[in-house]
């Protein structure tokens, strides 16, 4: 579904990517991890638009989505800090962006999973991070899309709002979606990656399942794996 | 666009700002009438406060928008929205509403001193006019600023600038210039010069129209001399145009190119 050829980008003498290559097939989840400013959100970015790569290519569906805009109805995305305009509140910030996309959305439905009701007349600026980062959740998912982006989706997040985060992607992941997830966390790595994708100096270090990762690293457990990779490095 | 544009605009007609900003007309629109007693006079004198205010309040807002809307800027750049759209559609909400309240501002004094019965109603439009194309400029060249600088305070300190030279520094200069190549033919200098200054520009603009000679100054005595009123004020307004089209363009373009 989603295709990445040799992407490279600078960001002033700062290489992040430095020929990322991989693909990602129709439905599944795949986690993309790797230290801290290892070119994750970049990555991400990249495939959004926000950010233009210096080199590579990448395709959704087979075709090209540089300096394309359209292809976006396909994505949703969930950015790794959530900004809104503080003016707005939830309400106007939830239609304007209904309007702006002027297709369908189910966001009743995820404003009652995340029990939004008595924040929605609120002003985005008096939220708190949890709550905001539930908004963020609600933008994300109330439309139907092919392929969701989840940047850092626990940031903030309470354990009940977490676990009905964790129903909310396997129930997409069962309609046939393609997730792509960075996180930090490693058990929402477990429970839910179907594969994963390890960056590191702007290259994929090791794509595979995560059962794969624990043996070839001879770990028992995800995190060890992960720092087993980093250090022997 | 539209939709952005919409968005924007009732943003800023929604924020104090707008109003304090309308008020200031109301109040100098209706302190000048009353005052002066006379509409030619009062015209006079908005020209002076419009070419000099208008640019400012133009950058101020222009820079402050791009900046303080940077995370709803990024949530529209996830959507299935053309950043060109992005950008222009921002552009032509703070260029709209801050026109509105110029229109509005000094519309509501002189038609309630009795506009429509004068003769002077060409002029005030043409004033109007005026005002409104350099909010277009200004703000445009705000932006366009803007999106090259990632650092808000040296965004803002460029705009503040390139205000400051167009309206104070622009003019001295030229006198400067003037002076000094006193013994050279500087017609067509001078003329090519007055182009490059939207501030200038709008001002020769205003006094070719209201046909007061004894405040033409040089340059503007120079158009009339060259173009004589109606082909100045046709090459005047034409340059006002391009003026506006491409910071525009300019936008366009960067906004292609940024990373977020």
């Amino acid at each position: 579904m989603l295709t990445i050829k040799n992407l490279h980008k600078k960001f002033g003498k700062l290489k992040v990517l430095d020929g990322v290559s991989f693909d990602i097939p129709t439905s599944g989840t795949v986690a993309v991890l790797g230290p801290n400013g290892s070119g994750k959100t970049t990555i991400m970015k990249c495939v959004l638009g926000m950010v233009i790569p210096n080199d590579g290519d990448i395709t959704l569906n087979d075709t090209s989505i540089l300096k394309q805009w359209d292809y976006r109805r396909e994505i949703g995305y969930l950015p790794q800090i959530a900004q809104f305009p503080d003016n707005l509140s939830v309400q106007e910030l939830i239609n304007m962006i209904k309007d702006l996309r002027s297709v369908p959305a189910n966001e009743l439905e995820l404003i009652e999973l995340f029990e939004l009701h008595p924040f929605l007349s609120k002003k985005l600026s008096n939220l708190s991070g949890g709550t905001k980062q539930k908004v963020n959740i609600v933008l994300t998912f109330m439309f139907d899309c092919p392929l969701y982006i989840l940047d850092e989706p626990t940031a903030g997040l309470d354990p009940i709002s977490m676990i009905r985060l964790k129903e909310l992607i396997d129930k997409e992941k069962k309609k046939n979606k393609t997730i792509i997830i960075t996180t930090h966390i490693m058990s929402l790595v477990e429970e839910l990656a179907d594969e994963i994708f390890f960056l590191l100096d702007g290259k994929i270090h090791f794509r595979g399942p995560v059962d794969q990762l624990k043996k070839e690293t001879k770990q028992e457990d995800l995190e060890h794996a992960i720092a087993n990779i980093l250090t022997n490095d | 666009m539209i939709k952005i544009l919409k968005y924007s605009f009732y943003d800023l007609i929604r924020s104090r700002w707008s109003y304090v900003y309308l008020l200031f007309y109301l109040v100098i629109g209706f302190a000048l009438l009353f005052l002066n007693n006379n509409l030619s006079k009062a015209i006079i004198t908005l020209m002076n406060v419009v070419v000099v205010l208008v640019p400012m309040i133009g950058t101020i807002f222009g820079v402050m928008y791009y900046y303080s809307s940077r995370e709803f800027t990024e949530l529209l750049l996830a959507q299935p929205i053309k950043r060109r759209t992005i950008f222009l559609g921002q552009y032509l909400g703070i260029a709209m509403s801050l026109s509105f309240s110029l229109l509005v501002g000094l519309g509501i004094p002189f038609l309630a001193y009795g506009l429509m019965q004068s003769s002077e109603i060409w002029n005030f439009g043409l004033l109007l006019v005026v005002g409104t194309f350099l909010t277009f400029i200004f703000v445009a060249l705000a932006f366009a600023i803007s999106l090259r600088n990632e650092n808000k305070i040296k965004g803002f300190g460029y705009g503040i600038l390139l205000w400051l030279f167009m309206a104070v520094i622009y003019d001295g200069l030229f006198l400067i210039l003037l002076v000094t190549f006193d013994d050279y033919p500087l017609d067509k200098y001078t003329l090519v010069a007055s182009f490059l200054n939207p501030i200038d520009l709008s001002r020769i603009l205003i006094l070719l129209k209201l046909d007061i000679s004894a405040l033409l100054g040089y340059t503007g005595a120079l158009f009339q001399q060259y173009f004589g009123s109606g082909v100045g004020m046709v090459m005047s307004l034409g340059s006002l145009v391009l003026w506006t089209v491409i910071p525009m363009w300019m936008i366009a373009r960067r906004s292609g190119k940024k990373d977020f």
